[in-house]
């Protein structure tokens, strides 16, 4: 099951600088964790086969904690293959999960109390939705799992319950074309997972959409701003340049002076897109995040203005409000990528419209601060 | 999810009405319910929810559904566009 209840295609997964997925190394530290959910094993007639318990501890969470925050995400991984949940049996249903840690912790969690195996499918340590996207979680994957742990031997039924969000990369006909098991889509959220089964594998309406609550969208913007510390802090190093450029050809107490003020500007700016624009993002006018985001930074920075009135000089006030609404409009696009509804084509158009305006805002901005500093 | 609408007239989601032979893969499939079926064909209802992540066009088996996929993801398009090569966020997969 996806572990996500929203996590469009990169947030979850990613730690570097790129913001979707991990990168590519196979297996490192792939056993690092497995002592904190393997509980035994269970015989069955394909051999012995892994047991995992439910409880989710403390270096769990720490784990979780720590990706949510960037570190280590692209080596956040469980090893593939099949996996038992308390004692199944030949006819107890296989789930089939990708092999990022955080989505085996939510789907061994979630799945509390049930008999069943799971299938974890090697997706390079990438949740479900980027895995689907990517064909990591894919038809090939999946035939190739179930041929590995001889399914066929260890359960009776032909059956396999994915995760709905996995559907973007799997066909299930050609699933049961390649391996006679037939695919049925469970739910989009693996907290679902009792419900569906009790309801005879049926999904209500309600679980197969998704959804994008406030508590979902604020668990994102931790690697939304760590993603974003290196061209930070190369626009930090070129702003204290900026900063010193003056009557005296380059002041080095102008750069501090300066360049700090503007420093934080475009900290504020980048707040504003990576943590204010996606919290609020349902009550932002706009359909486009670059005008959600836009309207947060210049909102954010007109207030700035108001509160320091008098100590800030007209133009580098103007240059604030210009340059904190294109740095929180553009931050703001990237959350695309983050968010379970937009289409390509649409943050397609979107970009092609919002670049060339939160390009020229920005030199306006750079312009009227540094023609600021020769009118003092 | 009502709540959040994305750009209008721009999903590339087609469905073939010919080739359908109203099995309900895509209205299994889809995340935000685009598709409907109903007497023996499946309709798509409001195409300007789609966000193309093809889970609909990849489970149809009859091919009847045409998506151009990929992530709405503004960091990969920007990717793209650089690298001069199709949408990527970098994952190498």
């Amino acid at each position: 099951m996806s572990e996500e209840k929203g996590g469009g295609c990169c947030a979850p997964s990613s730690g570097n600088a790129s913001p979707c997925c991990g990168g590519g190394s196979m297996s490192k530290a792939v056993l690092r964790y497995e002592d904190t959910f393997m509980d035994g094993q269970v015989d069955t007639p394909a051999g012995p086969v892994p047991r995992v318990h439910s409880r989710i501890g403390r270096r769990d969470l720490l784990g979780r904690w720590r990706v949510r925050w960037g570190i280590g995400r692209d080596r956040y991984r469980v090893a593939p293959g099949l996996y038992a949940l308390g004692a199944p049996d030949g006819n107890a249903p296989v789930l089939v999960t990708a092999n990022y840690k955080m989505t085996f912790d939510v789907v061994r969690r979630d799945a509390a109390g049930l008999d069943a195996w799971i299938l974890v499918l090697d997706t390079r340590g990438i949740n479900v939705w980027c895995a689907a996207g990517e064909g990591t979680f894919g038809t090939e994957e999946v035939i190739r799992r179930v041929t590995e742990a001889r399914l066929a031997e260890v359960v009776n039924h032909r059956k396999l319950v994915l995760p709905q969000l996995g559907a973007p990369g799997v066909a299930a006909h050609e699933v049961r074309k390649g391996c006679g098991f037939s695919v049925v889509y469970g739910p989009v959220r693996s907290r679902d997972i009792h419900s569906f089964l009790e309801a005879g594998m049926k999904a209500s309406p309600e679980m197969r959409r998704v959804v994008f609550p406030t508590v979902d969208r604020l668990v994102l913007t931790p690697v939304e701003i760590t993603g974003l510390l290196r061209p930070a802090g190369w626009s930090a190093v070129a702003l204290f340049l900026l900063a010193g450029i003056g009557p005296g050809v380059f002041s080095l107490g102008a750069a501090w002076e300066r360049g700090f003020s503007a420093v934080a500007v475009l900290a504020a700016g980048i707040l504003a897109g990576a943590v204010v624009t996606p919290v609020l993002l349902p009550w932002l006018p706009g359909r486009a995040f670059s005008v959600k985001g836009g309207m947060a930074g210049g909102i954010l920075a007109a207030c700035a203005v108001m509160w320091r009135h008098g100590a800030v000089e007209t133009p580098a006030a103007f240059a604030l409000l210009l340059a904190m609404t294109a740095v929180s409009s553009f931050v703001a696009m990237n959350f695309t990528g983050a968010t379970p509804f937009t289409s390509p084509s649409g943050v397609e158009k979107e970009m092609r419209r919002a670049l060339p305006v939160q390009a020229g805002l920005t030199v306006l901005a750079g312009l009227l601060w540094v023609g600021g500093a020769f009118l003092r | 999810m009502d709540r959040f609408r994305y750009m209008d007239g721009v999903a590339t989601v087609r469905l073939a009405d010919a080739a359908c032979t109203g099995c309900g893969m895509c209205e299994e499939v889809c995340p935000h319910g685009i598709f409907a079926v109903a007497e023996g064909k499946a309709r798509i209802l409001d195409r300007d929810a789609c966000m193309e992540c093809g889970a609909c066009a990849m489970n149809c088996p009859t091919k009847a559904i045409s998506v151009n996929p990929g992530v709405g993801c503004a960091a990969a398009i920007l990717n793209g566009w650089l690298s001069g090569s199709k949408p990527s966020c970098g994952c190498g997969g």
